[in-house]
């Protein structure tokens, strides 16, 4: 595949991430810190971004394994995974995040364990795009293209 | 026997003859005597003489007795005289027959009837003569008598004859010029009685003629009320000799009539008298003077006595009373008051008042009336004259204090803006100055408070000055074109310090549709505007302050609570409006207006301590004016905060050229080079993604990024070094707001701290002003992207504040 094939299929792709509203705008403040100087800032963001949120949902399952559920804890924990997931522009997870943190306040268990559920599942789904674009972008890089700036039309 | 009877029949005709009137009894009985003469001489001539003496004595006979029957009717002949007695009135006619008279065209008439008259006096005479010479030679033919003595009686005889013929004739002819001469001079007679009468009466009417010119004259000499009335009661009872003449007011009730003039007594006792009587009611009535009975209250002045009391007459005097006499308003006929004068003849002179004098009296009452509302017109106008005088001096005065007011004024100002300037400033640079060596702890603080006053004075000096110079009308606005969004920055930055001070939270709101370009009073806007801000931070313990600025809409312009102010939008200009809300102690509803007064201050003790001289809000409404605009206050009440509201007139200035535009704040290019190369910041963030995140944003921007996960490791390594720390502070659990503390304790001089900016992702109020309260220098809102971080950054470091960017 060519690099301008590819490059297509990269924009698209990222087009697609963004209307299905799994990235927001602050993604592409990420792709426009990356340069030269930093060229791999995303990847580098991202990553941490994985395990970061592995150790959160891991804690939180934890957490709510618990006979007697230390709120003020998952809350602690779910706010974390907000703020992560806020910085990297993983909207649905955030907005999962903010759904569970009101669970939280209103400490019920059955409705947290439901939004953990959902927040892990947005979790791997957005862990999933990512890692499929950052293949592209690297695939690209390595055939020796630039990765084009993302234009939204927002 | 005949001749004996005859005899005595002739003398018994004569003695009958002689019995009737001297004119017909000579006549005719001389004449018979002639015929019975010559009987016993001649029978033969006795015949014809006897025939002739029997015709004559005929004729005679019947002219005898047509005198004597014409001399019965001369009583009767005063009826052609009535004639003449009805054109009495017509002096022509008698003039026209005095002048006939005096002309003579009867002259001749009356001259021949004189000469005739004397004719037949000297006809009768000699008939007398010439009968009695005949009846004397008669007794000489009383015996045989001769010729000669015949012949001289019949010569007697025929004068005789000849001579009562010629007299019988002429008298015949003078009868009816006799009879006329008797009317005439009855006519005549009559004549001069009517001229008499008539003579009286135009004397009588000239006497009253000059008796009322000589009393107008008298009264309208004067404009005095009493003299006026004096001098008519005084000429009156000259003019008609008088006993007793007296004048009634009505009271200022107008129930009574008092006795207010009278003619022979000085002093007039109080005498009242109600006014309703019906005799006075009567004389009010009529125009005419009216006889009243003696019996009268009003005439009873005089002692009643043995004397029968003369004849009275009343007669009503209008009067203009003084309240009645507006100007520009004539009084009612409806409402006039009348004044009474009585008239009294002397008694026990059977004196009747005579038409004449009583038209007399009305005439006078109407003059009287005239003069009296003459008096009072002046009198009132001499009043309105003096009390313009007045009011001129008092004027005057007022002028000539005013003037010396603004001279003193002038002088005043004049002194102070040059001689209290000069050393202001001297003190001012001096103790700045100053502030910059070096100085011990106490020395600088006193420095500082000397600094702070004579700042403080100064601006009283200056506000004293500007106001003077508004309220003059000498100040103008220097006009300009200007940033207005720099304007509002610059605003923030200058009140920040005070603010943060008093743990007080500005925000500023400033609307997309403001144009950022305006024409206007640059320096003066400021001053409005930080007055108005400087305001609400002053009477504000804690809370915000909000400053919103946007363009007034048309229909929004028309403000209900400001009715008088109609701001029209065209197409250069447009209307700012700033609105600036403030939660500090309020102000009650019945001081706001009190406000804008000079000098004037609401009484509270929140505000004393604050000091100030009043002056600022005067100040800004003479500005706000100036640019023609309004500004108010509104408040609740009191501890409800207060909202000041103006609106100015600003201009929209030209298309700008390009070097204007380069006075813009530029946002550099998005992938341009470093904007803040080598600035030193801290990163305190808990969450590692968000603080990778930053890092990257900042080294972007070309910062030196140190990061730190915590506070404690964030306290240790913070140094002067390191510009702005980024704290976030949306982790619960950690304090950010103590670190913040605990970082300002850390370093005490103010420009050496770092600036302190919190990140968060909690927009509520609550949050915002407990940052401020902190004493953070500026709040963002997470996610951060990067042309927010290049221009918190920019603006953090020009100005050292930021309030909010959202």
């Amino acid at each position: 595949m060519e690099v301008g094939q590819m490059q297509r299929r990269l924009v698209d792709y990222t087009k697609t991430l963004f209307m299905e509203g799994f990235l927001d705008a602050q993604f592409l403040q990420l792709q426009q810190l990356q340069d030269e100087s930093n060229p791999d800032f995303v990847v580098e963001v991202v990553s941490l971004f994985f395990d970061d949120s592995e150790k959160l949902l891991n804690d939180l399952s934890m957490a709510l394994d618990q006979p007697n559920v230390d709120f003020k804890k998952v809350d602690a924990h779910v706010h974390q995974l907000k703020g992560s997931s806020s910085s990297i522009g993983a909207q649905r997870v955030k907005n999962a995040c903010i759904a569970f943190r009101n669970f939280c306040e209103e400490q019920n268990i059955d409705a947290t364990l439901r939004c953990l559920q959902q927040v892990k599942h947005e979790y791997y789904l957005v862990k999933n795009k990512l890692e499929t674009l950052l293949r592209l972008e690297q695939q690209i890089v390595a055939a020796g293209g630039s990765i084009p700036a993302t234009e939204m039309g927002f | 026997m005949s001749g004996c009877s005859d005899k005595s029949f002739h003398l018994i005709r004569v003695g009958t003859m002689h019995h009737r009137p001297l004119i017909d009894g000579n006549v005719s009985g001389c004449l018979g005597v002639l015929p019975s003469h010559s009987e016993p001489v001649n029978s033969e001539t006795n015949r014809t003489t006897s025939s002739c003496s029997s015709f004559s004595g005929t004729a005679y006979f019947l002219s005898a007795l047509c005198v004597y029957i014409s001399s019965f009717l001369l009583p009767f002949s005063t009826k052609t005289s009535s004639r003449i007695n009805r054109d009495r009135l017509r002096l022509s006619n008698w003039e026209s027959f005095a002048i006939k008279l005096l002309k003579g065209q009867t002259l001749t008439r009356y001259v021949k009837n004189k000469l005739e008259l004397r004719w037949v006096l000297v006809q009768f005479g000699a008939f007398i003569v010439l009968c009695g010479a005949t009846h004397l030679i008669n007794l000489w033919t009383f015996t045989m008598h001769s010729r000669t003595v015949a012949m001289v009686m019949t010569t007697a005889k025929v004068f005789t004859a000849a001579v009562s013929c010629i007299t019988a004739l002429m008298l015949v002819h003078i009868i009816p010029d006799l009879l006329s001469v008797k009317t005439r001079e009855l006519f005549l007679k009559n004549k001069a009685a009517e001229l008499d009468r008539e003579m009286g009466l135009i004397r009588t009417q000239e006497e009253t003629g000059r008796h009322v010119r000589m009393l107008t004259h008298e009264i309208r000499s004067t404009l005095d009320r009493h003299t006026i009335l004096k001098t008519t009661l005084v000429e009156l009872g000259r003019t008609l000799a008088l006993e007793e003449c007296a004048l009634w007011m009505p009271t200022r009730t107008g129930l009574e009539l008092q006795l207010s003039y009278t003619l022979r007594q000085q002093n007039p006792v109080g005498y009242t008298v109600p006014i309703h009587h019906p005799m006075i009611n009567q004389v009010f009535s009529s125009s005419h003077a009216i006889k009243i009975s003696p019996n009268c209250p009003v005439a009873r002045i005089r002692p009643a006595g043995k004397y029968m009391p003369g004849e009275v007459v009343a007669v009503r005097v209008p009067l203009l009373h003084l309240s009645n006499f507006q100007i520009n308003d004539w009084p009612e006929l409806s409402t006039k008051r009348y004044a009474l004068m009585v008239l009294m003849l002397p008694s026990d002179s059977a004196r009747q008042w005579h038409v004449h004098e009583l038209e007399l009296v009305e005439v006078v009452a109407d003059q009287v009336a005239v003069a009296l509302s003459h008096a009072a017109i002046l009198e009132e106008s001499m009043r309105a004259r003096d009390l313009l005088m007045e009011q001129n001096v008092a004027l005057d005065l007022a002028r000539r204090e005013a003037e010396t007011a603004i001279r003193a004024r002038n002088d005043f100002l004049a002194v102070m803006n040059h001689e209290m300037r000069t050393p202001m400033h001297a003190i001012i640079a001096l103790s700045s100055l100053l502030q910059e060596t070096e100085l011990t702890p106490e020395q600088r603080l006193m420095v500082e408070t000397i600094l702070k006053s004579s700042n403080l004075l100064a601006t009283l000096i200056n506000d004293v000055l500007d106001l003077s110079r508004l309220e003059d009308g000498s100040l103008q606005l220097d006009l300009g074109t200007f940033n207005l969004y720099a304007l509002f920055r610059e605003v923030l930055n200058l009140i920040k310090p005070i603010a943060s001070v008093k743990k007080l939270h500005v925000s500023l709101n400033l609307a997309p549709d403001l144009p950022e370009y305006a024409v206007g009073d640059e320096k003066r806007l400021m001053q409005t505007i930080l007055n108005v801000v400087g305001n609400a931070v002053k009477f504000s313990k804690d809370g915000s302050i909000l400053i919103t600025a946007f363009v007034a809409k048309a229909e929004l312009l028309r403000d209900p609570r400001t009715p008088e102010f109609f701001p029209v939008p065209g197409d250069n200009h447009f209307y700012l409006r700033v609105q600036v809300k403030d939660s500090g102690i309020g102000v009650s509803p019945q001081d706001i207006p009190k406000l804008f007064t000079k000098f004037a201050q609401i009484q509270s003790t929140a505000i004393r301590n604050s000091g100030g001289s009043g002056l600022g809000l005067a100040i800004c409404k003479r500005f706000v004016n100036l640019m023609e605009g309004h500004i108010w206050i509104e408040s609740e009440g009191l501890g409800k905060g207060c909202t000041a509201i103006f609106m100015v007139k600003l201009g929209i200035p030209e298309r700008l050229n390009d070097s204007r535009l380069a006075l813009m704040p530029k946002v550099p290019p998005n992938h341009g080079p470093a904007a803040f190369p080598g600035l030193k910041v801290l990163v305190m963030d808990e969450n590692g993604v968000s603080r990778m995140v930053t890092k990257g944003l900042l080294v972007h921007l070309g910062c030196d990024v140190t990061m730190v996960s915590s506070s404690e490791e964030c306290l240790r390594v913070v140094s002067h070094e390191h510009k702005v720390v980024f704290m976030d502070v949306c982790v619960p659990g950690m304090d950010g707001y103590e670190i913040a503390i605990r970082i300002q304790e850390k370093f005490t001089k103010r420009h050496e701290r770092p600036i302190i900016v919190a990140l968060t992702g909690n927009t509520d109020k609550v949050t915002k002003e407990k940052f401020m309260r902190v004493g953070m220098d500026g709040v963002i809102l997470k996610p951060v992207s990067l042309d927010k971080m290049r221009s918190v950054l920019s603006d953090l470091l020009e100005h050292r504040v930021l309030f909010e960017a959202i």
